[in-house]
């Protein structure tokens, strides 16, 4: 009887582990397996695919600068609209807002991130991209059309309403994490500094925010790294062109978009390995940012567990 | 002068209030634009055809996503009787059984794993069971959602699982049942709010992801003809339409984003009503 017990303890645990591996085993084969298909354009090409910025399937000639180029810029946008209006969000909401109102509020803004990519990006296609054209783009260009970022003819598709479509959806995601870890911020830090004097910004400013500096920062490439691999919305509405420019108005690729835009229709081992070690360059682009964001936010937790 | 001092320090206060609190209602406006402007349109377009006829052919009237909405349902299923099953095990080894050393590991990859963007687990399903078979299909199309739903199940499992104190688990002990009986009859039960949150929040995430179906499930206008030939899905069938040029395709694309908005806010509503029952 206890020996028969012991024997599906064992089971049960076993179960568990694989289980538990078969996750990072899944990792691991996704390095495995897009090397192998990648394979074929790895070798034809070598190092000089990164920096190649042609993408002729008739000649087999690929290169990823175009779309490494329009990620970064896109991701780039995205990044200076949302990282404000997050931020600014979250001190808001911790620090500010009556408590009443804290709670159906975070929930608000959360929700947006729970809308399915395809749906922001058909109201980007049909709502944002003829405002970006008939609005944002011509006046831009009228007032600063000097710089070569504002140049160009408004497509209304493009790298800018890219850029404001995936702020749109990282700013749910950054304000989340924010309002963690200023939440685990010790409310004696707060009160230390009120007690000599300061204003309700000056506490945000000069106790709160330094405290949870990493924490902020972990957040801020978390909502990075779900910009530079978000595919359907910049999909819908970058324009799906493969080019080298420096106008915000052109449209414009992303590595993802590229992916989505061009998988089925590929022929050959040398376009097709090209298109998987696009998605190679993105895993890898994707893996280092995530990394990077989860130790910054772990240290942040780890202080906060340490306190209490 | 310090009069002066304490007059600015105030008014900038009052200036940093404003724009915080602007940044709040920003955000809350984009949301409330894009669900305002998706259900007026998602109201003006849907019908009952919608829901019951198949996709009609370029010009013809009518016509809706019958088979598409059947086929996401199948795929969310499909996907769910493969990732479940892990991403619960996994949970439970994360909570009760692994070292430190191997919780970190398994924790750090599984969060990893979920922030793979979706495209790139496209690829992955198309590597590994696209290819080799040599035919688009519902079951890669399955995979690729369940590889995206193992470490949202794994990670709220180990969550909720952790939230049951000791004192139950050494009481199940004590009684003398073993430790597998333990976790299955007395842990597990005291976790189930939130674990099932957890699960409804990962069939939201999937039941919205497209970029992951494009090359695996492809779409097909046919219903539902096997689990190794290509299946419709409705995100993937709002992506097309949305794409194409025709008013008709485009006034259902809108229908079917109606649908979807409701599904997965509907989920999110209810997982809030339960979050919010398990902590009272």
């Amino acid at each position: 009887m206890v020996h028969k017990g012991r024997f599906s303890d064992e089971i049960f645990s076993n179960l568990a582990l694989i289980s538990a591996l078969l996750i990072v085993g899944i990792l691991l084969g996704f390095i495995i397996i897009l090397n192998i298909d990648a394979m074929p354009a790895i070798r034809k090409f070598g190092a000089a695919f990164i920096g190649n910025s042609s993408w002729d399937p008739v000649k087999e000639s690929f290169g990823a600068l175009p779309a490494i180029y329009g990620t970064l810029l896109s991701s780039t946008i995205g990044l200076l609209i949302a990282v404000p209006v997050s931020l600014g969000s979250a001190i808001f909401l911790t620090e500010m807002a009556p408590s009443w109102m804290r709670s159906p509020t975070s929930f608000l803004i959360e929700m947006l991130a729970a809308i399915p990519s395809v749906i922001i990006g058909l109201w980007g296609l049909f709502v944002l991209v003829p405002l970006v054209r008939v609005h944002i783009e011509s006046w831009l260009g009228d007032k600063l059309g000097f710089l070569p970022l504002f140049q160009g003819p408004p497509f209304g598709v493009g790298f800018l309403s890219a850029g404001i479509i995936l702020a749109i959806m990282i700013i749910p995601i950054i304000t989340a994490m924010s309002r963690e870890a200023i939440r685990a911020v010790p409310s004696e830090q707060r009160e230390a500094i009120l007690a000599l004097g300061a204003t309700r910004w000056e506490t945000i400013r000069q106790a709160v925010l330094p405290y949870c500096r990493s924490g902020l920062i972990g957040a801020v490439i978390l909502g990075l790294g779900r910009a530079l691999g978000e595919t359907m919305a910049v999909t819908m509405v970058i324009g799906n062109n493969y080019t080298l420019t420096a106008s915000l108005f052109s449209p414009g690729s992303t590595i993802a978009s590229k992916i989505a835009d061009e998988f089925n229709e590929a022929t050959g081992e040398v376009f097709i390995g090209s298109l998987v070690e696009l998605a190679l360059v993105l895993f890898a682009v994707t893996l280092f940012v995530n990394v990077v964001a989860r130790l910054l936010v772990w240290r942040m937790t780890a202080m906060k567990a340490d306190k209490e | 002068m310090s009069e002066i001092g304490y007059l600015r320090r105030k008014w900038f206060n009052r200036i940093m209030s404003i724009l915080s609190s602007g940044a709040a209602g920003l955000a809350i406006m984009v949301m409330a634009l894009i669900l305002g402007y998706t259900i007026a349109q998602g109201i003006a377009f849907f019908n009952l055809d919608f829901l019951t006829q198949a996709a009609k052919p370029v010009g013809a009237a009518g016509g809706g996503m019958r088979n598409e909405i059947f086929g996401s349902l199948i795929l969310i299923v499909l996907a769910s009787g493969l990732a479940l099953p892990v991403g619960l095990m996994a949970g439970i080894f994360l909570s009760e059984f692994a070292g430190p050393k191997m919780a970190y590991a398994v924790r750090f990859a599984a969060d990893i794993l979920a922030g793979v963007p979706s495209i790139v687990v496209g690829v992955f399903a198309y590597a590994i069971l696209v290819r080799p078979m040599h035919s688009y299909s519902a079951l890669s199309a399955g995979v690729a959602l369940a590889i995206i739903m193992v470490p949202v199940v794994a990670r709220t499992a180990e969550e909720s699982l952790r939230l049951v104190p000791n004192s139950m688990r050494e009481a199940a002990l004590a009684l003398g049942i073993t430790r597998s009986r333990a976790v299955i009859g007395v842990v597990v039960p005291g976790a189930l709010t939130g674990i099932v949150t957890g699960i409804m929040l990962a069939v939201a995430r999937i039941a919205g992801e497209t970029a992951p179906l494009i090359f695996t499930a492809l779409g097909s206008q046919f219903g539902f003809q096997g689990l190794l030939k290509p299946i419709g899905a409705l995100p993937l069938q709002i992506f097309r339409y949305a794409m194409s040029p025709y008013t008709d395709w485009r006034q259902q694309a809108w229908a079917g984003a109606f649908l979807l908005t409701l599904l997965v806010l509907g989920i999110s509503i209810l997982v809030r009503r339960l979050s919010n029952r398990g902590r009272s």
